[in-house]
């Protein structure tokens, strides 16, 4: 286990990017994906990440979910330093103090929403009891009661969503990792998905940090960070839809 | 973990039903094949052991002459009864010693003829041979002392000259003697070589020499050998006081042979288990070919759930967690394979060896070993597809389509 230890007050940043680059090849076919990243973040912010494909911000998502290593510069995650972990380490620290939430959802096919919401359970080793009533608790929570043993093909897209935001919420991470969550949803949808997501970040505190390419699921952030070429080139307080 | 490795290992297997079949199809054939071939090998064997056991445990048999080639020997004069006399005084591991002599004969019943082996023997051949008595009784001491015209036969002569009719007190024509049934003895049925060992008439030796041989000759003398004795220590003893009561000089070859029937028994089960050891190797091939049917399927499965491997690690699952599952799952697979591959050998087994006329020999350890062979082979040929499973890119893994 890692020890990652609630901050005293407030010293420590939840994620604290010093001078972070991401350098793929070598030579001239040398690509920075990151180059130079400076980035703090507190506990219970709700931070959208901006930019246009290829700017970075999604190996920028991939050095925070701990699934991927920056080549220099170091990633502190409540002061431990990341980069230093190795594969196995990065995993427990995932289990144990992150939720991811994707663009495609990401759910087991036919597997029910219920099962799919234990699954980080099981490799908590919660017994079988629990984890049946923390799940149902999860899916309460995104509104998804009555519908636990449906299958991701049984039900609609806002849902799968839901189902995948019980997911990442029954272990009660430090941070919910979303990438565009909204993505493939209608905008009656994705409205409803951020309202859960500001919901559960007013309510339990949670840090939440979602990549966006919309102005108006950007506008629920406190913060904006906008990626550029693998920088940070601009970081605008939203103050949220208030 | 384990156990929800294996849940949803079997969960797995079930929904691919039709793949997993095929696939542990290799399995389940390997697994019987080498089963059966076991089965009926451990069959033949004992069926072999029991039947040559059947002509009398630790016997010696001492023929004149040397055996030249197949159904010749060298001439040499014949044992006498002496002979045997000096065997049974001298030398103290034999526990029975039996002269005797034999020669084809046609036996007379009314209007039946049956052509038959007759031997003039004593007492001591029922013991060297293991025969049993059904009815009568063997040679009293005057029926041999005093040459009587009586005779034991076997069930074979019954059968043709008597039928279903009670033999005993009956009398049987042999050339110009008519002599008296006096017992009949247990039937053994065919021996190893396919021999009909119930088909003999046997009478005193004396009685033999007189009225059928017209000499004293002794042509076989076969002795049972002590239990605890050994029988080469004890066929040395016997050449060493033949060879001195046929005044054979040292420079000579003998002139008379000691076989010992274990050392056929030996040489015949040993052939037999060579060829089921040849036969347990051809079918231990086609469990590696199962197993690499296995293989193959797994890094099919590897490939398809890929999302889900990289849904996992994103999770948090550990290599090894990733490792865990896809093992169990080939495991699961192979184990399968085993327990349908167990039960389809024994049925096919238990039905071969009815058809061949073979004991069935259950041999609980070459079940288990297939068993967990079968494991081994889901272990060895599983690890391959779950270690490229738990070394995924959860990156990657998550962006596959």
């Amino acid at each position: 286990m890692i020890a990652v230890d609630a901050p005293a007050s407030d010293p420590v940043p939840l994620i604290e990017l010093r001078r972070v680059s991401k350098i793929y090849g070598s030579g001239v076919a040398e690509v920075r994906a990151l180059d130079g990243v400076d980035l703090q973040i507190q506990e219970g912010e709700l931070v959208a990440v901006m930019g246009p494909s290829g700017s970075g911000k999604s190996t920028a998502m991939n050095i925070l979910g701990c699934l991927d290593t920056p080549t220099q510069g170091s990633y502190r995650f409540r002061g431990v330093p990341v980069e230093s972990l190795d594969r196995n380490q990065r995993a427990l620290l995932r289990r144990h103090y992150l939720g991811f939430v994707f663009q495609g959802f990401n759910l087991l096919n036919r597997t029910s929403a219920l099962e799919n919401v234990e699954l980080p359970l099981i490799y908590r080793r919660i017994p079988r009891a629990e984890r049946h009533r923390l799940a149902h608790e999860a899916l309460a929570m995104v509104g998804l009661t009555g519908w636990e043993h449906h299958s991701p093909a049984e039900l609609s897209g806002g849902q799968q969503q839901r189902v995948a935001i019980a997911r990442a919420m029954v272990t009660q991470p430090s941070l919910l990792l979303a990438d565009e969550p909204t993505g493939n949803l209608d905008t009656a949808r994705s409205h409803e998905i951020m309202a859960l997501l500001t919901g559960l970040n007013r309510e339990r505190g949670l840090t939440v940090l979602m990549v966006t390419h919309e102005a108006d699921m950007a506008a629920y952030a406190h913060r904006v960070i906008r990626f550029l070429d693998g920088r940070v080139v601009d970081v605008v307080a939203s103050g949220g839809p208030g | 973990m384990l156990w929800n490795a294996l849940l949803l290992a079997l969960r797995e297997i079930r929904r691919n039903m039709l793949r997993s079949v095929l696939t542990i199809l290799g399995i389940v054939i390997g697994v019987a094949a080498v089963i059966v071939m076991v089965t009926l090998g451990d069959g033949a064997t004992r069926q072999v052991a029991s039947q040559i056991e059947s002509l009398g445990s630790n016997l010696l048999m001492i023929r004149v002459g040397q055996r030249m080639g197949p159904g010749q020997r060298s001439n040499a004069p014949a044992f006498s009864l002496a002979d045997a006399l000096a065997i049974r005084r001298d030398v103290r591991a034999a526990r029975a010693v039996a002269p005797s002599s034999s020669t084809s004969l046609t036996a007379v019943v009314g209007n039946r003829s049956w052509s038959t082996t007759v031997t003039g023997t004593d007492d001591a051949y029922f013991t060297v041979r293991n025969w049993e008595l059904e009815v009568g009784r063997l040679f009293s001491i005057s029926d041999l002392r005093g040459g009587r015209a009586v005779c034991v036969i076997g069930a074979t002569v019954r059968r043709e000259l008597f039928g279903a009719m009670d033999p005993i007190g009956e009398t049987i024509r042999l050339k110009s003697m008519a002599c008296q049934v006096v017992g009949l003895l247990r039937a053994k049925g065919q021996s190893t070589m396919g021999m009909d060992q119930d088909d003999l008439v046997l009478m005193p030796l004396r009685t033999y020499q007189r009225r059928i041989a017209g000499n004293q000759d002794v042509n076989l003398i076969q002795v049972s050998v002590r239990d605890g004795f050994s029988t080469e220590e004890t066929t040395k003893e016997l050449e060493r006081l033949l060879r001195e009561r046929r005044n054979i000089s040292a420079s000579e070859d003998d002139d008379f042979s000691v076989r010992d029937l274990k050392e056929i028994t030996n040489m015949l089960t040993g052939t037999t288990r060579v060829l089921t050891a040849l036969l347990t190797a051809v079918a231990a091939v086609s469990l590696l070919v199962g197993g690499i049917g296995i293989m193959n399927i797994m890094l099919v499965s590897v490939t398809e759930r890929t999302r889900e491997i990289g849904i996992r690690l994103a999770i948090g699952a550990l290599e090894r967690e990733v490792l865990l599952q896809f093992l169990v799952e080939a495991v699961a697979l192979s184990s399968l394979g085993g327990i349908l591959g167990i039960l389809l050998a024994l049925g096919a087994s238990i039905g071969l060896a009815q058809l061949l006329n073979l004991p069935f020999v259950f041999n609980l350890g070459i079940v288990l070993i297939a068993f967990f062979f079968s494991a081994a082979v889901g272990v060895i040929f599983g690890y391959f597809p779950a270690r490229r499973a738990a070394r995924l890119d959860p990156i990657e893994a998550l962006r596959h389509e």
